[in-house]
């Protein structure tokens, strides 16, 4: 199985490189297209700041690659807002594979602290990401700016307001936390993408 | 609202081993910080801090190799820190696997520490330990150098000065209550909690199990720190979450 995880400047992509280690997987961090495009399943992670992030992924012709892709891709944190349409986050057009907008928290009421990080549910899980997930699982999130719930929403996460935990579109499928730091349940859905088909 | 509350133990290591005794008896290697660090992330520890207090320029070697296995093979986030005067150490350990690091006198030196980390790397990397002492006037104040030397900084200035430089949380230490096993300090916790927008993450003075429950209903902590009361199985943390989730607390089990 080839899994390719795009190089690009965002932070901590290395743990979804150590988390599918752990599974048995070594995978190529890479930004070259013709490797990307001939891998399996390619995974798009990351931590970072969408304008500076999508400034490189212009420069370096990432961005038509990632919209051309056939195969099962996982975007994640960054990664998946980077997916969207556009961000707020320093007013950025994205890449538009999903037709929604990536807005800031506000907190209405001092309780509730941002960014949204920590240990949080999983609810209304749908499709196969999710197989074998318990409704209510716990994985871990640490993000500003969130997708409301959606026609793709394939998972729902409630701070402040519902908002997409997942989402899913055609090959494309996004994760608002970060299963390659959530644990065995983060294990099971790092699993789950490694064996959709397109 | 289910955001878990986190419980976080803290492991002490010098010259890549961890310093406390240890309840897991049946662990091959007990002093080892990776295979510690994996059993309380098995028994469903929320995040872990690794805390280098070796003083040698080759056991600060050594920790980097102990920052790298641990980002191998745990799949919780982990903290670590002491030692981290400067960018390049912070840059270090981020490398290695690092989720966070948390950083404490090197910030009260020279706090512009705290803007270059959160510029270069995110806030969400950087966690600001305070040490800080009540007086005898109700006043708190932060110490330097694990709580050797007194500063000027009063607890609540500082730990806002460090969120508005970009703090993304802040670990808050209550010297008059470390070490006592007497509860947290949930009165000052509160205030902080309720003065600052981050995650306050209380440490110092876990005795019991009703000490977790009280800082995060009294203290409105949004984590809680401990070290002995885990190394010494005085309290275990399956039990731990099973106890705070029969009292309301959302924990994540």
């Amino acid at each position: 199985m080839n899994v390719a995880v795009i190089k690009y400047n965002a932070g901590n992509i290395y743990s979804v490189v150590h988390a599918l280690g752990r599974l048995g997987i070594q995978p190529v961090v890479t930004d070259n297209a013709d490797i990307i495009r001939a891998a399996d399943y390619v995974i798009f992670p990351g931590q970072g700041e969408a304008s500076k992030t999508m400034e490189y992924l212009h420069l370096h012709a990432l961005d038509k690659l990632i919209c051309s892709l056939t195969q099962p891709v996982l975007g994640i944190c960054i990664g998946m807002q980077l997916l969207c349409a556009h961000s707020e986050e320093g007013d950025t057009d994205c890449l538009g594979i999903f037709d929604v907008p990536v807005k800031k928290f506000h907190a209405p009421a001092h309780e509730f602290k941002i960014p949204h990080m920590g240990w949080d549910t999983l609810t209304k899980l749908k499709g196969g990401l999710f197989q074998d997930v318990k409704e209510a699982a716990f994985v871990y999130f640490i993000h500003s700016y969130y997708v409301a719930q959606c026609a793709n929403t394939v998972a729902e996460n409630d701070y402040i307001l519902p908002f997409s935990a997942a989402i899913q579109k055609d090959n494309f499928y996004a994760t608002q936390f970060h299963p390659e730091k959530s644990g065995s349940v983060g294990e099971k859905i790092l699993r789950n993408f490694l064996q959709l088909s397109t | 609202m289910s955001l878990a509350k986190r419980i976080i133990p803290c492991l002490d290591v010098k010259d890549g081993q961890t310093v406390k005794g240890t309840n897991f008896v049946n662990l091959r290697q007990a002093g080892d910080p990776v295979e510690l660090g994996k059993k309380y992330s098995e028994e469903n520890a929320d995040e872990l801090v690794f805390l280098d207090i070796t003083a040698s320029f080759e056991g600060r070697k050594t920790f980097t190799d102990v920052v790298r296995r641990v980002a191998a093979e745990v799949s919780i986030p982990f903290t670590v820190g002491g030692g981290l005067n400067e960018l390049n150490d912070v840059e270090r350990m981020l490398h290695a696997g690092a989720d966070k690091v948390s950083i404490n006198s090197a910030a009260i030196r020279r706090p512009e520490l705290i803007d270059e980390i959160a510029q270069n790397f995110g806030s969400q990397v950087c966690i600001v330990a305070i040490d800080a002492k009540q007086e005898e006037n109700g006043e708190w104040f932060c110490y330097l150098n694990g709580g050797r030397l007194r500063t000027e900084y009063k607890l609540l200035d500082w730990a806002k000065e460090a969120e508005s430089r970009g703090a993304g949380e802040i670990l808050f230490t209550s010297m008059n209550h470390d070490g006592v096993k007497k509860g947290f300090a949930n009165k000052q916790l509160s205030e902080l909690s309720s003065s600052l927008s981050i995650p306050i993450i209380a440490s110092g003075g876990a005795g019991c199990m009703q000490d977790f429950c009280d800082t995060f209903k009294k203290g409105k902590s949004d984590a809680a720190l401990a070290a002995s009361v885990f190394h010494y199985g005085e309290i275990s943390i399956p039990d731990l979450k099973k106890y705070l989730k029969e009292q309301g607390i959302s924990v994540r089990i």
